[in-house]
């Protein structure tokens, strides 16, 4: 791997950029792999690299349909937090947060980490004890989330100048510093580069049709590109969970769902912090390092597959975004696209071994792209070893027959 | 705006309906019987699949009705598969 530095930089500058070379190779697959990952996004390239670099597994390929980072992970929002309500949540969502903060370093690219922090206003009495309620646990754990009264919430944020006649009045607002904006783009490029680096094949436009197994045990997949052994699959592939389990009779506790968003035209920076309207379940926008108004709310209320949005959606978070910033109704919109997440029944990722041997899950939940580290990592610990990282113990399958939910649907959304 | 089929108030906005998730699961006649996993695949697993999937929809927003239709998760197809009883 051909390092980034300063004077890479200058050294390519000089000779007009022509020279930077391939960030990875393109190879076609071997006949059998240790670890096949199915899914080129985040999740699955992270496991990847983890897999190699934590636990000496290298003969690894990754399998990806379309192009890396072409699914959620290029698509979504770039706000990455820990404000959540559970004690099982809440450690292993700390653990991506650090792990996005020193990950820069770790793997030689910048991901751009910007550390906006995150307001999310208090409209509704029930929102202000779930604010509570997680500052408190939170704090346990040594995460910052603090409450801001209205006069704190309008001097962080001077655009916001509310009217006396709101529908849901601004009672005031609840703060995560850390809370931070990550290229999306980069986190996919940069753990698909360093997992190259060290031996990870990256096969792109190879789709996993199906799942070949041999006395109930994994033996190897179907591919567009055709079948390619493996002694353990890992699967991440974000929207299509239920698809892809199926190829080996599992079924999974989640559906999937779109979930939009839209950006305006680049405008000179006046939000800093990323706002979340109406309480947790509303509407989220942030400036990006652009200058575009970034705009989303929750998913679309059914299951779809249809990679684009309902309209219902976009008017009602339009709505609440220009109660709180009429100013907003100049924005000239850009660009609107959806994604499909697979939203597990309580709203929790799962990263689980399943009833098939050597076929290992990682449902990246509503929320996916803040978990991408921690994931990443716990799923490549549980691939490895065949038990779970502690910080993801509580995350298996299991706890749905146990009746052990980790609860997070009502109030984490997506973003 | 996917515009659902309502038996008795006919094609009608999606806003109006919550949708009530797959249709095909059935309750197991006797739970006390079930194991932990069988009993957690009826509360929590769906197909989900990419494609046909028939549900429950309830119009509540309207006539308050709860029926079932046909619904093609990828092209948003919508077949009705209810009439209204005579
Ligand atoms: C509009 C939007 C906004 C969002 N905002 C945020 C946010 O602000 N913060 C946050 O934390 N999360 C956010 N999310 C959620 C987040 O993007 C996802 O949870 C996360 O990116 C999932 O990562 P992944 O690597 O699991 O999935 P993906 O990046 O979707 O990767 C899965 C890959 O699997 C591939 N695949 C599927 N089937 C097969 C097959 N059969 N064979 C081979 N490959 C296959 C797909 O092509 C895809 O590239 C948002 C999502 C959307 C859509
Ligand atoms: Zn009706």
């Amino acid at each position: 791997m051909k390092r980034f530095s300063i004077f890479s930089l200058a050294r390519n500058a000089l000779t007009g950029h022509r020279n930077w070379g391939k960030m990875w190779r393109s190879p076609d697959p071997k006949r059998e792999y240790d670890v096949i990952i199915i899914g080129g996004g985040g999740h699955g390239l992270g496991a990847a690299y983890f897999l190699a670099k934590e636990h000496g597994i290298t003969n690894v390929a990754v399998l990806e349909k379309g192009w890396l980072g072409g699914g959620n992970t290029g698509r979504n929002t770039m706000t990455v937090r820990s404000n959540f309500l559970r004690e099982d949540s809440v450690p292993f969502h700390e653990m991506s947060l650090d792990l996005y903060h020193q990950l820069s370093r770790d793997l030689n690219y910048n991901l751009m980490v910007s550390q906006r922090g995150m307001i999310t206003f208090i409209q509704s009495s029930a929102a202000n004890r779930v604010a509570l309620q997680m500052a408190n646990t939170m704090h346990i754990y040594g995460a910052e989330y603090r409450m801001l009264t209205l006069d704190e919430v309008k001097r962080r944020i001077p655009i916001f100048d509310p009217s006396p006649d709101m529908r849901l009045p601004v009672r005031g607002g609840v703060y995560q510093p850390r809370a931070s904006m990550v290229r999306h783009d980069a986190v996919a490029w940069g753990f698909a580069r360093a997992a190259d680096a060290r031996g990870v094949d990256i096969i792109q436009n190879c789709e996993v049709t199906g799942v070949r197994q041999e006395g109930g045990a994994v033996t190897g997949v179907e591919t567009s590109r055709g079948l390619i052994k493996g002694k353990k699959i890992g699967m991440a592939v974000a929207g299509h969970g239920s698809v892809v389990a199926s190829m080996v009779g599992q079924r999974l506790p989640i559906i999937t769902q779109p979930l939009q968003a839209w950006v305006s035209e680049p405008v000179k920076p006046i939000l800093n912090e990323i706002v979340v309207i109406r309480s947790y379940y509303g509407t989220y926008l942030m400036q990006s390092d652009k200058g575009e108004i970034v705009v989303g709310q929750g998913c679309d209320p059914y299951p779809s597959y249809a990679q684009r949005g309902t309209f219902p959606i976009i008017e009602d978070a339009t709505t609440s975004m220009l109660e709180v910033f009429p100013s907003f109704g100049r924005l000239k919109l850009l660009r609107h696209w959806a994604g499909m997440l697979d939203i597990p029944y309580d709203g929790s990722p799962i990263i689980s071994k399943t009833n098939t041997k050597g076929f290992y899950i990682d449902v990246a939940g509503s929320g996916g792209f803040k978990t991408t580290p921690a994931a990443a990592k716990t799923f490549a610990h549980l691939i490895a070893n065949d038990f779970p990282h502690p910080l993801a113990e509580k995350l298996g399958l299991d706890r749905f027959a146990s009746g052990r939910l980790v609860q997070e649907g009502g109030v984490s959304a997506n973003r | 705006m996917l515009e659902i089929p309502c038996p008795w108030c006919g094609l009608r906005n999606e806003n109006e309906f919550i949708c009530g998730g797959e249709a095909q699961r059935k309750r197991p006649a006797d739970p006390d019987r079930e194991t932990d996993e069988a009993w957690a695949d009826y509360l929590y697993n769906n197909a989900n699949p990419k494609g046909v999937v028939t549900e429950w929809w309830w119009h509540v927003s309207g006539c308050t009705l709860w029926f079932k239709i046909d619904r093609n998760t990828l092209t948003h197809e919508i077949t009705p598969i209810e009439e209204l009883p005579e």
